[in-house]
Order: C-alpha cells, then sequence, then structure tokens
C-alpha cells in the first residue's frame, strides 16, 4: 500500500501576467519507509511538490493521498491538524524559534500542536534529541548552536511528534558539505531506526547518491525514477513499535 | 497558557528596546491619567466642601418658585409655619441627614450713619448655621468664630461691604428693610465678625440672629426662606434629595400640588460647572491614554508580526492552529499593557504619595492655603487598569489575526 499516491498533478501560478506551470501532470507513488530524493535544477518543480505533499499548497488539478487521506477535500483547518499528526518539516534554514532552547524547540510541537502530557513529553524530547546527539545541547539557544547542530535540532523537532512522514526541503543548503553527509546520514538512520518515510529535495549532486529512491524532475515534469538498494528500510508494521521508543 | 505566556515574554525581551520604549509609553500614559483623576478630584471635592460647609449645604429646601426668583429673595415665597414644620419634620425624620439650618432671608440697606448700601441678610439659628456649614467659622476673618457671633442684636457683614463702607468689628450699624407688606422696620446691630466671601449665591451675605430677622420684618412666626442641609454622605446628595422629595411628597398626600422643592449644592452653585468641566477633562486625559495605548500596542504588534512571518509560516507549516497563533500575538500584546498598567500604577502611587507628603497649597478665589490631597480609589485604579489591557488587547486584534491567517507556504517564503 502507498504512503503517498499522486496522479496527473498539475500547478499553475499566475505571476503577473504570465502563467507559471510548475507541475505538469506528475504521478508517482511512495511506498512507507522510503527514503526519497526529489531532484532537479531550480525551477524544476521539487519544492511545488514537496508543499503539495507536506498539504502546505493544492495542487490546481490531479489527485493526491496521503496517509489515506485525500488532501485536496482538507480545509486549511483540517489540513494544520493532519501536518500536525502525520507531518515532520525540515527546513533548508532550520527554521529553529530563535526564542526557545534546543530542548523547547523540539518540545514545541507537543505543546503547541498534540498537547502531549508533560512527563511524556519531557521523555520524548529527551529520547529525540538523544537520537540525533544533541542532548548535551539542550539548554542552548539556536544562535549558540552550529549549522549542523540547528538541523540536528530540527530533525529531532521533525521526529518527536511520531509522524508518518516527513519532509525536508533542501535541508543540506546551508550546510558544508561534511556537515550535509552527516545530517543526510542521520535522517538516513533515524528512518532506518523508525520506520518514517523521508522525502526531501535537493539539486546538490554531491548528496543525491545518499537518497534510495530518486525522482528527477526539469520544467514541472518527473523525468525518471532510480531506485538503488532498499537494505535497512524498516516494514510499516514494525514502524509504530519502534515509534513509542521515541 | 504557561506555553504561550512562555513564548510571549521571551519574544517580548527579544525585542527589549522596543517593549521598554512601549512599556514606558504605556505607563506615562496611566501616571498621567492617574495623577490627573487622583489631584482633579482632589480639587473638585475640596472646592466642593467649601462651598457645601460654608453656606450652601449639601441639599436645599424652598418653597416651589423661590430658587427662579432667588435674586429678589421675595418674601412672599417663603414656606409657611406650617410648610416650614413639615419640611423639618420631614428632615429629622431622614437618617441620611447630618443636620439642617432654616434660614430667613430678604434684602435691606445697610448703614453705618454716614453711608447706606444694600446688603443681602440671612436670619438663622446660629447652633443649626454652624453645625450645617462648619466651615463657616473659617470664612470668619475678623472678631468672633463661633456660633455666639450670631447672638441677638449681632451681626456677621461681608468683607467686601464692610471694607468698602470702612466698617469694623465693634461697630454698630442699622439694618433696614421693607417687609412683604410693604412696611419699613430697621434694627441696630453690633458687627461681630467679618465674613469672608465665597464663589457662589450666598458667598457675600452677612447674617444675624432668626429672632432678629422676624423683628426686623415684623413676622410672629417662622417664615422660613430656605433650608440648608448637611448631609451624613454627600456623595449620596442625588437619591436623598429623591427620598426627601417622596417624604415632602407624602406629607401633602398630593404630588402634584407639592409646594416644596429640594434642590442639591449642584443646582444652586455655578460651581457645579467647573466640576463637570474637570471631568469632561478627565474623560478627555482618559481618551488621550486610549490612543497612546492603542498607537503604540498597534505598531509594536505590527512590527512583530512583520518581522516573524517566517516563524508565523514554521509553527503554522508544523501543525499549529490558526487560534492558538493568533493566542500567542493576543498574549504579547496583553502582556505589554499589563506591564505598561503595573509600571504607571506604581509611579502615579509614588507620585500621589510624594503630593500628600509635600502638602501642595493653592489659592482658589478669597480662600488661600487649600492643600491638595490627592488619593484614588480601588475603582479609578480599576478602571484605568481595566481600560489599558482592554485597548491592548483591542491594539493586538489585528495584527494576531493577521498572523493567524497567514497561508503557511506564504510566510516560509518571506525574506
Amino acid at each position: 500500500m502507498s504512503l503517498i499516491r499522486a496522479h496527473d498533478l498539475v500547478k499553475t501560478y499566475q505571476a503577473e501576467a504570465i502563467e507559471v506551470r510548475a507541475l505538469q501532470g506528475v504521478s508517482f507513488d511512495i511506498a512507507p519507509g522510503a527514503f526519497l530524493a526529489f531532484v532537479g535544477p531550480s525551477g524544476s518543480g521539487k519544492t511545488t511538490l514537496l508543499n503539495l505533499i507536506g498539504c502546505l499548497d493544492k495542487p490546481t488539478s490531479g489527485g493526491l493521498a496521503v496517509a489515506g487521506a485525500d488532501v485536496l477535500k482538507l480545509d486549511r483547518r483540517q489540513a494544520a491538524e493532519f501536518r500536525g499528526a502525520n507531518i515532520g518539516f525540515i527546513f533548508q534554514s532550520f527554521n529553529l524559534l530563535a526564542v526557545l532552547t534546543a530542548f523547547e524547540n523540539v518540545e514545541y510541537p507537543l505543546v503547541m500542536v498534540q498537547e502531549v502530557r508533560p512527563a511524556e513529553r519531557r521523555d520524548r524530547v529527551l529520547k529525540a534529541l538523544q537520537a540525533v546527539g544533541m542532548l548535551e545541547q539542550k539548554n542552548q539557544m539556536p544562535e549558540q548552536l552550529s549549522g549542523g547542530q540547528k538541523q540536528r535540532v530540527a530533525i529531532a523537532r521533525a521526529l518527536v511528534t511520531q509522524p508518518k512522514l516527513v519532509l525536508a526541503d533542501e535541508p543540506t543548503a546551508n550546510l558544508d558539505h561534511d556537515t550535509a553527509y552527516m545530517i543526510l546520514r542521520l535522517m538516513k538512520k533515524m528512518r532506518d531506526n523508525f520506520g518514517i518515510t523521508f522525502i526531501f529535495s535537493t539539486h546538490d549532486t554531491r548528496i543525491i547518491g545518499e537518497a534510495e529512491i530518486i525522482y528527477s524532475l526539469e520544467d514541472g515534469r518527473l523525468l525518471q525514477r532510480e531506485e538503488k538498494g532498499k537494505a535497512n528500510v524498516q516494514s510499516n508494521e514494525n514502524r509504530g513499535a519502534k515509534l513509542t521508543a521515541l | 497558557m504557561f506555553n504561550l505566556t512562555k513564548i510571549a515574554v521571551r519574544n517580548l525581551r527579544r525585542y527589549k528596546r522596543r517593549s521598554l520604549l512601549t512599556v514606558s509609553l504605556i505607563a506615562f500614559g496611566v501616571v498621567f491619567v492617574l495623577v490627573f483623576v487622583a489631584v482633579s478630584s482632589s480639587f473638585k471635592d475640596i472646592m466642593i466642601r467649601q462651598i457645601t460647609n460654608s453656606y450652601l449645604g449639601d441639599l436645599q429646601i424652598h418653597r416651589r418658585g423661590y430658587v427662579a426668583s432667588i435674586e429678589t429673595l421675595p418674601l412672599n415665597l417663603n414656606l409657611s409655619p406650617q410648610q416650614a414644620a413639615n419640611a423639618a419634620k420631614a428632615l429629622k425624620e431622614n437618617p441620611e441627614v447630618s443636620a439642617f439650618s432654616e434660614r430667613i432671608k430678604f434684602g435691606a440697606m445697610f448703614s453705618n450713619f454716614t453711608e447706606t448700601t444694600n446688603i443681602r441678610i440671612n436670619g438663622v439659628v446660629p447652633d443649626h448655621e454652624f453645625t450645617t456649614c462648619p466651615a463657616m467659622s473659617t470664612r470668619i476673618s475678623d472678631g468672633d468664630k463661633n456660633a455666639s457671633a450670631l447672638a441677638k442684636g449681632k451681626i456677621l457683614v461681608p468683607a467686601l461691604l464692610a471694607r468698602g463702607m470702612g466698617s469694623k468689628v465693634g461697630d454698630t450699624v442699622v439694618i433696614v428693610a421693607t417687609n412683604k407688606d410693604g412696611s419699613v422696620n430697621g434694627k441696630t446691630f453690633v458687627i461681630s465678625g467679618i465674613l469672608e466671601s465665597a464663589t457662589g449665591p450666598g458667598g457675600r451675605d452677612g447674617y444675624i440672629h432668626i429672632d432678629d430677622a422676624m423683628e426686623i420684618l415684623r413676622i410672629a412666626q417662622r417664615e422660613i426662606s430656605e433650608f440648608a442641609i448637611s448631609l451624613k454622605n454627600p456623595e449620596r446628595a442625588d437619591r436623598v434629595a429623591e427620598s426627601l422629595k417622596a417624604q415632602l411628597g407624602d406629607i401633602v398626600q398630593d404630588p402634584k400640588k407639592v409646594p416644596f422643592q429640594v434642590h442639591t449644592w449642584a443646582e444652586l452653585s455655578p460651581f457645579s460647572n467647573i466640576a463637570k468641566m474637570v471631568d469632561l477633562m478627565t474623560i478627555f486625559v482618559k481618551v488621550m491614554l486610549v490612543a497612546i495605548v492603542l498607537i503604540s500596542i498597534l505598531n509594536v504588534m505590527i512590527m512583530a508580526v512583520y518581522e516573524r512571518v517566517r516563524e508565523i509560516g514554521t509553527i503554522a507549516a508544523i501543525g499549529t492552529l490558526p487560534g492558538k497563533i493568533l493566542s500567542l500575538f493576543l498574549v504579547e500584546g496583553l502582556f505589554l499593557g499589563v506591564a505598561g498598567a503595573l509600571v504607571g500604577l506604581i509611579a502615579a502611587l509614588a507620585i500621589i504619595f510624594g503630593l500628600n507628603v509635600w502638602k501642595f497649597s493653592f489659592n482658589f478665589g478669597q480662600t488661600t492655603g487649600l492643600i491638595l490631597a490627592p488619593s484614588l480609589d480601588l475603582n479609578q485604579i480599576t478602571i484605568a487598569c481595566a481600560m489599558v489591557i482592554g485597548v491592548s488587547i483591542l491594539a493586538s486584534l489585528q495584527p494576531s489575526m493577521k498572523a493567524s491567517r497567514m497561508e503557511p507556504i506564504e510566510a516560509l517564503r518571506h525574506v
């Protein structure tokens, strides 16, 4: 069964008098537990596609089901609830809240989105920080962290809600080469440990090889699908048990 | 709620200088309003007490139509002895009345044997008058300051008239008056004291014993021009006036033909217009406070939302509901208002305390050395603080709603 099923997705924007066709009939299926990359040059439609999968935007036409839900039918509030329950986000610029410590940033979605009880919350945050190797820096403010450390905290924040899917838009764009690799490997490790589907976009050819499934995009069209070996990918059935450990 | 509070406080601390400036501005407004309210209320109260305690009383009762013709002091509009007795009975029965003074008022000629001028005379029962108007003695600048100053054959002369006529305490003068039948009569008096004038009707009147007034006017029984009434709680003047009207109406059994009119001091004294102006200025100052709070908070919150568009996009993307985003910003605005109100309140109380310690004095008309005693009651404090907090929420509402309605995708693209 697919975690994400897209059928003939079209997305057009109106930029002043010009109609921009960001996606032109994209279709794909993504299975649970995938470690998948959308690659392509700037303007190829990667971010648009991630925004649609993340219920941040709606396609102009076509069909899209995420985690069994027809996301086109969700209104604004329902979409927010759906994201809070099912999707984790990792951003290019980390997007940590500047006034919260690393611990509080990871805790934020459990307090403000999922309203988890304090004792359970603390336990889950500490485990998430431990999983990304940021436990020692838990009381530091974002401004005291390096780029790589910020992105680790962002990964912990994305994972702590136990989502079915984590979306990362250019997660390594603001990182040096070594740190970028380290972050990719960490994401993969999280997928291996918890069975969460990771989908990221990148145009950095140096890290593309880390993805197990690669969709190449150009001018809003899916050019090719490339699949590598899927060693260590958890089955969906194991996912629940693993996530409880978070 | 704790987390909303924590995030709001940290965001305010994040922009320390701006938050401090806004809190200071609001605090300044609160100080201005509270000190103005305290000082103006004190000034108003002093002046009202000065007027009511020195000659007007908190309430007055006249025969219907008397006040309309009060400039001519018409003797034919005095209360009859029976009506006066009924009014006195009603006043004695009313538990809110602390004292009352019956007066016979008439116009007369005042002569010091070399010059003659006109004068308005009040014939009073001395003890009643000094009890009803306890500040009367403070107006006596020279001579006997007690009720004995109005023993039979003695007169308290208004200062302006005494100066003009060159009269002083101990001089003998003659009062000549025409009674309601047209007959003229006179009587000699010894000046027992000089009365400093006060603002308003009756402020320049002379006083004699009521029996002397009856003798001059050749009336056998007391026909009373007015009752001046002192209340236990002057703040309740309007309510007591209504209850007295009901009482006096009951006496004649026919409210439509009530011969009495009950007036509050505010209906009789021109100072009530000044008091109303002070109240109006207080409202104006409060409107200014509202404007200060509204503009400063609105400005800060618009900036806060504008500067944190990407943050709003992030929290919206990870699933924060619009209502929670709204609350985050509302709490921030609320805290600015609460902090401003608290700082302002503390500063205002300190200033008011200082004014009371310093004992700021001022002159009003002929009265000198009045000491301001500004104070605030809980009601005034509550109104000012509630106003600031309410306006803070109101001012934060528009920017907060804007934040909560942002599309996450647009907000995340914001540079």
